[in-house]
């Protein structure tokens, strides 16, 4: 299929709808509004249902009830919507139903600001509901990675009948580059036996819920979570090596900032200086064992974040003390420039020189 | 040049997104890596927006224009603004309908196009930004002329398949005009 220019935000839309998506449940703000106009555009065209909620909370209870229904559902929303919903998303995932939401983040805390950011990788990937849940966390790059993490996003939350968190940042929804549509082998996916689509009298009725007031129950539906985020851990790892070999240091990044990366590193290859990234596309699962490919040529690690330092937990996780870790940060809007990135790396390698 | 990057901008309305939305889909249809990437802060009609564009033979990595090969001033601000974004021996285009002084930049190549006058002469006010870009791809070469034409029957169909011909007139305007 012939490629196509497509604003990251539709690429969402797009993508969803291309997967079987037909129904869509959100509430208003910048920076991914294109995504609800798209839906709201479309989706009566194949017969399925757009609705403007009152509210994120209305809107992500809508999914709840949606998707305990089998249907392929999405939500969308921005840092501080994505936080009204976290309630709804706990409940969610208590009751192992599939759904996907996109959050097309934004500077914060608070109503923050509106340009792109990465402050949500803590809302993200430990969740802003209760308990003991995890949700898979897709972080997109470019509008070819929307399109083709988007459709795997509704794969994995089948599969595994869990919510699925799509980490994009305001420039990545505002955006245009070609995509296409390629060939894809889904996965074989479970019937869902569980939806509470009605009986016709003819088997048990099915229930949703996440109410486990017999305290062994609770613990028992619990180690039944674990045991299906540790085969996820297994599974679902995916991430990316650049310019790896022979690196004299290494910057860990993702979404937009890994763009930025990329080009301080081609930068500071003309100069001789090789350096390489370990670009996470999950954020959880998060690829832990990137950090034992790296090589003894390595001085230390840089991670690059459009935050005050987040994701650096993790990188601190699977580095387990072998490097020494820096850190370069823009909270609130500004994306860091390719020669804000190759002057810190090559201060850091001065400064061990002496 | 293997690589082409893009800083357009004037006030809102004047056609700045839709000129750099023509530039990368015309980059994409010559099968070229392109990206456009838009200014979205709290914009309002008739403030001054901007678009990021770039088209190269490579994969590219950030979509963010620092250093311009071309910068496109439709209005005096986008001038002051943006003309110290352009490496040494860019080119600037200057809509001097609008303009009507100099960039103080050494080492660059100035164009002053009068957009808004021509788009009058061909009595239709909203197309200045045909004017320039056809302008801007007689001097960069970063695509051809025609490719854009193709983009334009793309873009406008059915109802406003009417416009074509006045944007195909407006670009060629602009072309003859670096002659």
């Amino acid at each position: 299929m012939a490629k196509v220019l497509m604003k990251g935000n539709e690429a969402f839309g797009a993508a969803a709808i291309k997967a079987g998506c037909k129904y869509f449940f959100g509430y208003p703000i910048t920076p991914q509004n294109e995504i609800p106009e798209y839906m709201s555009r479309e989706l009566p065209k194949i017969g399925g249902c757009f609705l403007q909620a009152e509210s994120e909370i209305a809107a992500i209870n809508m999914v709840y009830g949606a998707s305990g229904a089998g249907v392929r559902v999405m939500t969308s929303s921005s840092s501080p919507g994505i936080a009204l919903k976290q309630e709804g998303i706990s409940y969610i995932a208590s009751c192992e139903l599939p759904c996907v939401i996109i959050n097309v983040s934004r500077g914060g805390p608070g109503l923050g600001g509106i340009q792109p950011s990465q402050s949500d990788y803590f809302q993200n990937t430990r969740g802003g509901g209760n308990g003991d849940y995890r949700t898979p966390v897709y972080a997109p790059a470019n509008l070819q990675e929307v399109i083709d993490m988007t459709m795997d996003a509704f794969d994995v939350a089948d599969q595994y009948r869990i919510p699925v968190i799509i980490s994009a940042d305001g420039m990545i929804g505002q955006m245009m580059e070609p995509i296409e549509f390629k060939e894809r082998t889904g996965r074989s996916l479970p019937s869902k036996e569980w939806a509470a689509t009605g009986t016709n009298e003819e088997r048990e009725p099915n229930s949703i819920n996440s109410l486990y007031i017999v305290h062994e129950d609770l613990e028992k539906h619990n180690w039944k979570l674990d045991a299906k985020h540790k085969l996820i851990e297994e599974n679902e790892v995916q991430y990316e090596m650049y310019q790896m070999k022979d690196a004299e240091f290494v910057v860990v990044a993702y979404g937009t900032t890994s763009r930025i990366v990329k080009s301080a590193i081609m930068d500071m290859k003309k100069e001789g200086l090789n350096v390489g990234l370990i670009r996470p596309k999950t954020l959880w699962p998060y690829p832990y064992k990137a950090f034992d490919e790296i090589p003894k040529s390595t001085k230390g690690i840089l991670t690059v974040e459009m935050s005050t330092g987040q994701m650096i937990d993790d990188v601190k996780i699977g580095n387990n003390g072998r490097f020494p870790i820096h850190f370069l940060g823009s909270p609130g809007g500004s994306v860091p420039s390719p020669e804000m990135i190759a002057e810190k790396i090559k201060n850091i390698l001065g400064g061990e020189k002496k | 040049m293997a690589d082409h990057r893009f800083i357009i901008s004037g006030f809102g309305g004047q056609g700045v997104m839709s000129m750099g939305m023509i530039l990368a889909y015309a980059g994409m249809l010559e099968g070229k890596e392109v990206t456009w990437l838009p200014s979205y802060g709290p914009e309002m009609r008739g403030g001054t927006a901007n678009c990021h564009v770039i088209i190269s033979d490579k994969p590219i990595s950030s979509p963010i224009v620092s250093k311009a090969t071309s910068v496109v001033a439709m209005n005096l601000p986008s001038l002051t603004k943006f003309q110290d974004s352009l490496e040494d021996g860019g080119s600037i285009f200057i809509n001097a309908s609008l303009i009507n002084i100099k960039p103080d930049r050494k080492n660059i190549k100035d164009y002053y196009i009068s957009a808004n006058d021509i788009a009058m002469q061909l009595q239709n006010s909203k197309i200045a930004n045909m004017v320039m870009l056809g302008a801007i791809i007689k001097e960069t070469g970063v695509v051809r002329i025609e490719t854009v034409e193709k983009v334009l029957e793309k873009m406008f169909q059915g109802e406003k398949a009417k416009l074509i011909p006045v944007n195909k007139e407006a670009l060629k305007k602009g072309e003859v005009l670096q002659n």
